[in-house]
């Protein structure tokens, strides 16, 4: 029994121990729980952490390697880029040689052409030249046909004086005032007097005032540079400047009138004058029919066939043609 | 009984009215007799004429009526009083009533009345139009006779003469159509008249001018250039000019009728006013573009322009002159042209020989187009020695403003140009600070370049009055000192200095020989 009552003892300390080994147990468990917790994760982490260097350092073997690539990539473009902007400036450059040299050509020959420009006012000074020129005969023709008509004015305007002092012609026993004896030569006016022939003015001429026949006419002088003729004596001329219609008034005798008495008589001792023909009406009509019988009549005597022909025209025309046309055409 | 009294007065007072009809019949021809010597209208006017005439211009007897008319025209046309006087009197209105029912001889004489009212100055000529005097001078135009033709288109001519509203009026009345006919007419003093009438109405504005074309004058006005009449010739180159001055459209339809290698033979003519008015005509074209200038210049007018300033003197010479400025003013090859026919040489001449003021600014102003394009267009202008003489006239106290500052422009703008030293050097005496620099600057583009230059600028006294100049530091002309100085060595300069002679004699001072 005592071994029971020590088995029940230690079943008792048993049941203690156990008690306070479960106490205790129990005390521990939590700090132990969380050490062991502590343990474990700080082993997870350490796992995680060498999975995740891991991934890191592949990572960074990607990365590293994807740039490289497109790196070299980039470059790959800019070397392009800057090989095709050498090329584009180089061309450019080539162009903007040709374009200043097409731009110089073409400015020197079409723009600014100093050929041409020199050939232009070479030319100018030509034109002006020729157009003086030209301005200056122009002016010489004007000046001489000024002088002409001038000249003409004068003229006339002599000739005229002289027709009014016509009395002062120099006669043979007294000489005029224009022929002094004691002048080698008589004065033009002189000259012109016995020229002018003087008519005196009638009452009808007031209106048309006509030239006296016989004066000096002023002849139309040409107008091409030689003098006007002398003056010379014309007669029956008119005055070329004004449409002098002739002198109604000169009193021309009728010649081949008859007297009055003359033609009464006639009238009177010769009643069967009359202006009436005395042909009857029908004298056309007969006479074309005489002629008629007289061709019908020469037919058989007969000519060549010329004369035959002609006698055909001459019968074709007959009726149409008076008796005397186709008697002359006989 | 009024029958046997009417009979009385006709068989036994006939003389006395026969009478009364010659003695107012010898008073109104007296009247106009005496009413043509000035010097009686002070008495006419004094004697109260104008009243009696105004009653007499309603007389029975057309004669009478006639003569009146025409004495009051007279009295009207000496001067402006005795206008106004006219039309106070109210005379107007009935004149211009009587106009449309009266024979031809009446219509003259009013005709010739409105015209020397209207003539004085624009109130009369509005008094003229106010009463209806524009309508009844157009139906006027419209008559058989050439003479009542003439007086209407005179009086219209008048009253377009003064502005532009007047003449608008004149044209609105249907003027311009009957006109352009009576061109047209073989007599030429309507042609004449007609002629000088279109020219005042085209030269107010361009509507007017264009109404003028758009009637079919121009082919007429230019076939009337070969007429031999000196005075139909003035009137119809005074026409185109004014229809050409407004603008290019119709500068170009003038040239466009053919006129011009025709137009330079009439240059030609001995009347002196046709001379001008063709040149004027050509001013007025060539004013406008460069074509037009290059189409007048290719026809050979330049030479024949510049023959022209030769002969002519005074202020007939001024529409030439204004011709070559402008004509040079639109291109350098035109400034080549006028200089290559003797142009600036011309000019010369005009200045030294012209006296007045507008005339020289005029020519100033032509040089200065002429000579501002290109160095050797200043070479050219600067060889003729005229840019001392440009100098002269704008230093000179008694120019006029406008040929000072006309100067001066020229001055300035053909100095920019100028690289010809021979001509620079005269210019650096006696000369405002404002054209001295210019004339510096230039000096100073030209010598660092050129080393016979730098000698004939020293031996010609140059350097020395360079020296003498006067510049603040730091302005432009110091500057340009500086750089003619800087081209030559040290020596040279200090040689030409003004003080040089004193410098020498100080060191002279403070020396010991050996």
């Amino acid at each position: 029994m005592a071994e029971l009552q020590k088995i029940k003892n230690e079943v008792e300390e048993l049941k203690k121990e156990y008690f306070c080994r479960s106490r205790q147990a129990e005390e521990n468990r939590q700090r132990e729980n969380q050490a062991a917790t502590r343990i474990q994760s700080w082993v997870r982490a350490c796992k995680v952490h060498a999975y995740l260097s891991h991934l890191h350092k592949k990572a960074i073997i990607i990365q590293k390697i994807w740039r490289g690539f497109t790196a070299r990539a980039r470059f790959r473009q800019m070397v392009k880029a800057a090989y095709f902007i050498m090329k584009m400036n180089f061309y450019e450059e080539m162009a903007v040689r040709i374009q200043r040299r097409w731009r110089g050509f073409f400015v020197r020959k079409y723009v600014h052409n100093f050929y041409a420009r020199k050939s232009y006012l070479k030319g100018l000074s030509r034109k002006n030249e020729l157009v003086r020129m030209e301005l200056d005969e122009l002016q010489e023709l004007q000046k001489r046909e000024r002088d002409c008509l001038e000249r003409v004015k004068e003229q006339t305007a002599k000739v005229y004086q002289a027709h009014r002092l016509h009395h002062l012609l120099s006669t043979e026993q007294c000489p005029g005032v224009f022929n002094s004896p004691f002048r080698p030569a008589p004065h033009e006016m002189e000259l012109l007097l016995r020229q002018v022939k003087y008519q005196a003015p009638t009452r009808l001429s007031r209106g048309v005032r006509a030239c006296p026949a016989g004066m000096p006419a002023p002849t139309a002088p040409s107008f091409h540079g030689t003098l006007p003729p002398p003056w010379i004596e014309t007669t029956g001329t008119y005055c070329s400047s004004r449409p002098i219609l002739p002198p109604i008034a000169i009193k021309k005798q009728q010649v081949l009138f008859r007297e009055p008495g003359e033609v009464w008589e006639q009238r009177v001792h010769c009643p069967d004058l009359t202006l009436r023909l005395r042909t009857s009406y029908t004298h056309l009509e007969e006479a074309q029919n005489q002629l008629r019988q007289r061709d019908s009549k020469g037919i058989p005597t007969g000519t060549l066939g010329t004369g035959s022909m002609l006698h055909h025209l001459s019968q074709s025309r007959n009726s149409s043609t008076q008796p005397a046309n186709s008697k002359s055409f006989r | 009984r009024s029958m046997s009294c009417f009979l009385f007065l006709t068989t036994i007072d006939a003389p006395n009215i026969t009478l009364y009809h010659k003695s107012r019949m010898q008073f109104v021809q007296t009247v106009a007799d005496l009413a043509t010597e000035p010097r009686n209208i002070q008495v006419l006017q004094n004697a109260g004429v104008m009243s009696m005439l105004r009653a007499l211009l309603l007389d029975v007897n057309p004669s009478i009526q006639q003569t009146a008319a025409l004495t009051l025209g007279r009295l009207a046309d000496h001067s402006d009083d005795l206008a106004t006087v006219v039309v106070e009197e109210n005379i107007l209105p009935s004149l211009v009533q009587s106009l449309a029912l009266q024979n031809r001889f009446y219509k003259k004489a009013a005709a010739f009345v409105l015209r020397a009212v209207a003539k004085h100055s624009p109130e009369l000529s509005q008094a003229v139009v106010a009463c209806g005097g524009v309508d009844a001078l157009v139906s006027c135009l419209d008559d058989f006779d050439p003479g009542v033709k003439e007086a209407a288109a005179w009086a219209l001519g008048s009253i377009a003469q003064h502005n532009a509203s007047l003449c608008q009026s004149v044209v609105d009345a249907g003027a311009v159509p009957l006109l352009v006919l009576c061109l047209l007419e073989p007599e030429m003093a309507l042609k004449r008249i007609t002629a000088s009438t279109l020219s005042e109405i085209c030269k107010h504005t361009p509507e007017l001018a264009q109404t003028v074309v758009d009637n079919g004058a121009i082919s007429h006005l230019a076939q009337m250039i070969f007429n031999p009449d000196a005075k139909l010739k003035r009137q119809v180159f005074s026409a185109l000019c004014q229809v050409s001055k407004h603008s290019e459209g119709l500068a170009e339809i003038v040239i466009e009728a053919n006129i011009f290698p025709a137009a330079l033979a009439c240059l030609q003519d001995p009347d002196k006013y046709v001379k001008k008015n063709v040149v004027t005509l050509m001013r007025e074209i060539v004013k406008h573009s460069l074509a037009l200038s290059e189409m007048i210049v290719a026809c050979g007018a330049i030479g024949v322009v510049i023959d022209y300033l030769g002969h002519c003197q005074g202020s007939l010479r001024l529409p030439g002159i204004m011709l070559l400025g402008y004509v040079a003013a639109h291109s350098e090859n035109l400034a080549m042209a006028v200089i290559l026919s003797k142009g600036v040489h011309q000019l010369a001449l005009c200045l030294a020989e012209e006296h007045e003021s507008h005339i020289k600014a005029a020519i100033a102003w032509s040089i200065g187009q002429i000579g501002h394009h290109t160095p050797e267009h200043a070479k050219a202008v600067a060889t003729c020695d005229l840019l001392t003489k440009l100098l002269e006239l704008y230093v000179d106290a008694s120019s006029s403003e406008d040929l000072q500052a006309k100067s001066k422009k020229a001055l300035k703008t053909i100095l920019q140009k100028c690289t010809y030293l021979l001509g620079l050097e005269p210019l650096l005496y006696d000369v405002p600070t404002t054209i001295l620099k210019h004339v510096v600057g230039q000096i100073s583009k030209v010598l660092p370049h050129d080393s016979q230059a730098r000698r004939l600028f020293v031996t010609s006294g140059g350097l020395k009055r360079l020296q003498e100049i006067e510049a603040e530091p730091g302005s432009p002309l110091q500057e340009h000192i500086d750089t003619i100085n800087n081209s030559y060595p040290e020596e040279i300069v200090r040689y030409y200095s003004p003080n040089y002679s004193q410098v020498l004699l100080e060191q002279l001072e403070h020396y010991e020989p050996a």
